[in-house]
């Protein structure tokens, strides 16, 4: 399948007054179209800053990217056209309906008024929000407005969709349902998915392959099963145990004796 | 598409204002305090320009509304920032340039739908005025939100939080305020003070509007008032633009 997101090279360093801070060091990644695929790393190891990037949010000091055919740095117009990112806060203004947002969402996507009207009732029935249309965004619960953000993400219909922690803060029924909804966007539609999360049973349970960075430089990059197989000798390992053997930052070593009882 | 664009966004903006009904009349109260309350003590004095006391003072207080209210607009973009509303804008292909322009031409909207009530209070207590120097007025009204708002914006996509924000707006709004002569004409102060306000923009258009109050169209002030609020809203919104592409990629 053909890559539908490349990078080289991608890095950003900050300027910062106690000196230049490297988010993303060098992030070399390969995507194929329909893919789910996960960006794990401890925190601060520039998961957000790569994601950023990749949307045309923040410039790379560094390398270059595609997206979609899209150069990142050339075209971030033509990439803003065909993706989809819902940030780790999401995004609604609390006083503003559902359907305020998702019809005028649709809008700066460019689509006629009446289509976007007919969008947003689509995606309200396809993300279980049709009752909730008329009722502000702050008056909706964790579960529903993670839904909502990410339905305000697919007004258009993108070729990628990007998403950020998206099941930070959910209970485990919403995190399901929220795992189901992305595995059928990609049957369905055939939606490349890019997520970053903490979680590593969902990384494990949704993601076809993973991608690890650690101090903004990929450290693994490979299926769940080739990763667990590789770092730790036994494809039967958990990926908690995997992800402490690739960044090297386990707990206190076994063999230790207690410093104190 | 920018003009698509900008409709869009202003539409979104002033839907945002007419469900804080409360807030759109607030702004009002400030300067109609001052109608009410130290309007009538002026009636008597000797201001030292044409007309009325109210011909000299609404003038002012008009400005005074646009000065305050747009200073502080940027300080919704700092909370859009923190509600993660902004980035989700900037993530479609909207026109960034919309994105401050839709919000400025909301403000003018607000600022100048305020003046209008304020100029209708004024002439319950007095105020008589030509019709064509009333709507110059509300003219550079909306020159001046077009102004202020456009720094505004971009001040408060730069600042982190509203802690850096008010302490700035402030620095700014009081001397402004004072130096421009918007409550009291300049033409009542020493020679230095007058000569100081001079280096402050808003005194140029106080004065314009001051002529209009009073028919005179086509005056020296007219001239420096009309150049120097066109030259501060082309120059504020350039750096607008400039800030609004910027942010991010």
């Amino acid at each position: 399948m053909a890559a539908v997101i490349s990078a080289a090279g991608l890095a950003r360093t900050f300027q910062t007054k106690a000196g230049p801070v490297e988010a993303v060091r060098c992030v070399d990644l390969t995507v194929r179209e329909g893919e789910i695929v996960g960006l794990l790393g401890p925190n601060g190891a520039g998961k957000t800053t790569t994601l950023r990037m990749l949307t045309t949010l923040l410039r790379p000091t560094g390398g270059a990217a595609t997206v979609a055919g899209h150069d990142l740095t050339a075209d971030p117009a033509g990439v803003r056209r065909v993706i989809g990112y819902v940030a780790q806060s999401g995004g609604v203004d609390p006083h503003v309906t559902v359907r305020e947002e998702l019809v005028t969402q649709g809008r700066m996507y460019r689509l006629p008024k009446a289509e976007a009207v007919g969008r947003a009732g689509e995606l309200a029935r396809e993300l279980d929000l049709a009752g909730l249309l008329d009722r502000r965004t702050g008056a909706l619960s964790g579960g529903q407005r993670r839904r909502l953000d990410i339905a305000m993400a697919l007004t258009h219909r993108p070729r990628v969709l990007f998403l950020d922690e998206p099941t930070t803060g959910l209970d485990p029924a919403s995190r399901a349902g929220l795992w189901d909804l992305v595995r059928r966007l990609r049957d369905r539609h055939g939606t490349t998915v890019f997520l970053t999360t903490h979680y590593l049973d969902e990384a494990d349970a949704l993601a076809d392959r993973l991608v690890v960075v650690d101090r903004g430089v990929v450290v693994a990059d490979g299926t769940p099963g080739a990763l667990k197989l590789e770092h730790t000798g036994s494809a039967d390992a958990t990926l908690q145990d995997t992800f402490l053997a690739i960044t090297g930052r386990g707990p206190a070593p076994a063999d230790g004796a207690p410093v104190a009882v | 598409m920018l003009l698509h664009d900008t409709a869009l966004v202003y539409g979104r903006y002033l839907r945002q204002s007419l469900r804080s009904r409360f807030a759109l009349l607030f702004g009002v109260l400030t300067p109609l305090l001052y109608l009410l309350f130290f309007g009538p003590l002026l009636t008597g004095l000797p201001l030292g320009g044409r007309g009325t006391s109210w011909q000299v003072l609404v003038p002012g207080l008009l400005l005074q509304l646009g000065l305050l209210g747009a200073l502080f607009a940027g300080f919704t973009v700092i909370v859009e920032k923190g509600q993660g509303v902004e980035e989700r804008m900037r993530v479609t292909p909207v026109s960034r340039l919309a994105l401050l322009l839709g919000r400025v031409l909301r403000d003018a909207t607000v600022f100048v739908f305020q003046a209008v009530l304020l100029v209708l209070a004024a002439l319950a207590m007095g105020l008589r005025a030509p019709a064509g120097g009333v709507l110059i007025g509300f003219a550079f009204v909306a020159l001046l939100t077009l102004s202020l708002a456009s720094l505004s914006y971009a001040l408060g996509m730069k600042v982190a939080s509203p802690q850096e924000f008010g302490p700035l707006i402030n620095a700014v709004s009081m001397p402004s305020m004072l130096l421009s002569g918007l409550v009291l004409p300049m033409t009542l102060a020493p020679g230095w003070l007058d000569v100081l306000s001079h280096f402050v923009p808003f005194r140029y258009l106080v004065d314009a509007v001051r002529d209009a109050y009073v028919g005179r169209y086509t005056s020296a002030h007219m001239l420096w008032g009309v150049l120097v609020a066109v030259a501060s809203a082309v120059g504020a919104v350039t750096v607008g633009t400039r800030v609004f592409r910027r942010a991010g990629a």
